[in-house]
């Protein structure tokens, strides 16, 4: 069975293939090879002038007095959290758990008919699983703090938007990463039962299954650490959590109260990515 | 032996009803932080007047000859996440060495530069943005800022991976004819290394064109403020042509950058 890539610090699209041995060049093609790559760079290097000026990018302003005053003043502050306001900010930490919680399980169940569905060598017909596949991508080409936005302005204000935007979020993403698994799995099973007569479910339950369950499960993990470091600031736009007081606090230029969160928030990120990664290294 | 097989495969059984219940109980307790009144008093008309909305796309907002349409935005958007990208994949070098186990003796050098990735990747674009703002003042230089320092920790991360994957050969060669440390670097280390530097910086851009959308939200360029006005004024029309837009932008980066990327490898 051919483990499926692990996305390590991937957040979202595939990760990128491992490196393969080029052909070496031969003489006649290694002058044409060296005005092409000259004339990639001066294509790069004019691209980038001009989206340099069109953002007004302005490095002297980054260390001008005024920027320098400001992020020192900033820093100065936040140097000192107040640890008085940590007993006060527990309840919206295990909101934002929570939502992370519900919408990364919601979403990885909905994930599994649809990954199913995808996967070529369950689904071989290909006007099911092709379709099923864009809509997949097409989830994932939004951000879940898009999602947020757009279910706080339907749901109204609160951690029930959160949720859903999670849901979205870990739906796209669990599926994706599963029916590529569920592709990579031992075809021998599967061949052994088709063979004997088994139906769709029973191959599903006897065959898939149990390989893909392990790998499954470690997406699931996988996600939820994103969907903890997303909660986090879900807040900044409505839904819930602790990035709600984060906003609230910068809004009000308590930045010694911030830094308090969002040190809170690194240290409870950090807690469950470690937890998260040891559950993942015993489940594979 | 008969008595043994029984009850050695049961433990596993047990292990995971216990498991599921407490899955359960964790989702029953995460659920009651929800709350579910006051959305179907309004959802249906809500829902309605979305739908409208998102089947009559505000076609009109793609190009405005006076500024401050789609097509304007979205380019911002891309530009934000080129420069951003960009950025990061030059700081990140250095931090890529300091996190490379081969490349110092010690491993508390590589450990603490692991730790300090860990730290950047943590931390919040958004409130990266934030801070951002406040130093250069609202709009996409913000914004390039946020990206090129956050995309550092994952950017860092998968660049060490590959410094620490390389082949000691060619290394070892030019060491043991005398080449000086910077030499090395330069014909051993480097060659090796650089397609697959690129590969993941095109990897990161598509990423940050995903983040450059939603940096907007709060102040820092990009689609994502036209979006949010859209949004708190419940012009679903306009929202349903941002969305396609950010859609179709999103997918055509991908495809690109894909392509480029297997060219590259």
């Amino acid at each position: 069975m051919t483990p499926a890539p692990k996305p390590e610090a991937a957040e979202v699209g595939a990760p990128p293939p491992p490196p393969s041995k080029k052909p070496a060049p031969t003489i006649e093609s290694k002058g044409l090879q060296r005005y092409k790559m000259l004339g990639t760079w001066l294509l790069f290097i004019a691209v980038l002038i001009v989206c340099l000026v069109s953002v007004d990018a302005d490095f002297t302003a980054l260390f001008s007095q005024n920027a320098r005053d400001n992020m020192g003043r900033i820093l100065g502050e936040m140097a000192r959290p107040d640890w008085s306001y940590a007993e006060d900010i527990w309840e919206p930490m295990l909101e934002t758990v929570q939502i992370a919680i519900a919408g990364t399980m919601i979403g990885s169940v909905l994930a599994v008919p649809v990954a199913l569905l995808c996967a070529v060598n369950i689904m071989p017909q290909k006007i099911v699983s092709i379709p099923a596949r864009m809509v997949l991508n097409l989830v994932r080409t939004i951000p879940d703090l898009l999602f947020a936005a757009i279910f706080v302005a339907v749901f109204g204000i609160g951690a029930f938007a959160g949720m859903l935007a999670l849901v979205f979020f870990s739906f796209g993403l669990v599926a994706k990463l599963t029916y590529e698994a569920i592709e990579a799995i031992d075809p021998g099973p599967l061949e052994a039962m088709t063979a004997s007569g088994a139906n769709k479910i029973q191959l599903i339950v006897f065959g898939v299954v149990p390989q893909a369950l392990p790998y499954f499960f470690s997406y699931v993990l996988y996600t939820f650490e994103v969907n903890v470091r997303a909660a986090a600031v879900l807040g900044f736009v409505g839904a819930g959590g602790i990035g709600l007081h984060l906003d609230q606090q910068l809004n009000s230029l308590r930045y010694d109260r911030a830094s308090t969160i969002i040190l809170l928030t690194l240290v409870i990120v950090l807690i469950i990515d470690y937890a998260s990664t040891y559950l993942r290294r015993k489940l594979l | 032996m008969n008595q043994s097989v029984p009850s050695k495969s049961r433990l596993p059984l047990i292990r995971n009803w216990i498991v599921g219940a407490l899955l359960i109980v964790l989702f029953v307790w995460s659920l009651s932080a929800m709350q579910f009144e006051g959305i179907q008093e309004y959802g249906a008309t809500v829902m309605k007047s979305i739908w409208h909305g998102f089947t009559h796309p505000d076609w009109d907002y793609v190009y405005m000859p006076e500024g401050e349409d789609l097509l304007r935005g979205l380019l911002e958007t891309l530009i934000i996440s080129i420069l951003g990208t960009f950025i990061s994949a030059f700081l990140c070098i250095p931090f890529a060495f300091w996190a490379s186990d081969n490349m110092s003796r010690l491993k508390i050098v590589s450990g603490s530069g692991k730790f300090v990735l860990t730290v950047i990747r943590v931390f919040p674009e958004i409130i990266m943005a934030i801070l951002f703002i406040v130093a250069v003042g609202p709009g996409a230089f913000a914004g390039v800022l946020a990206l090129g320092v956050h995309s550092i920790g994952m950017l860092a991360k998968l660049y060490s991976e590959t410094i620490e994957a390389v082949d000691n050969g060619p290394r070892e060669a030019l060491i043991s004819s005398g080449a000086s440390k910077l030499q090395v670097l330069r014909f051993a280390v480097l060659p090796q290394v650089i397609p697959q530097f690129i590969s993941y910086a095109l990897y990161r851009f598509e990423i940050n064109i995903r983040s450059a959308t939603v940096l907007g939200l709060v102040g820092a360029g990009g689609i994502g403020t036209p979006l949010i006005f859209a949004l708190q004024t419940r012009n679903w029309g306009r929202v349903g042509i941002i969305l396609l837009g950010i859609v179709i932008l999103v997918i055509i980066i991908d495809l690109i950058s894909g392509w480029l990327r297997r060219r590259i490898i």
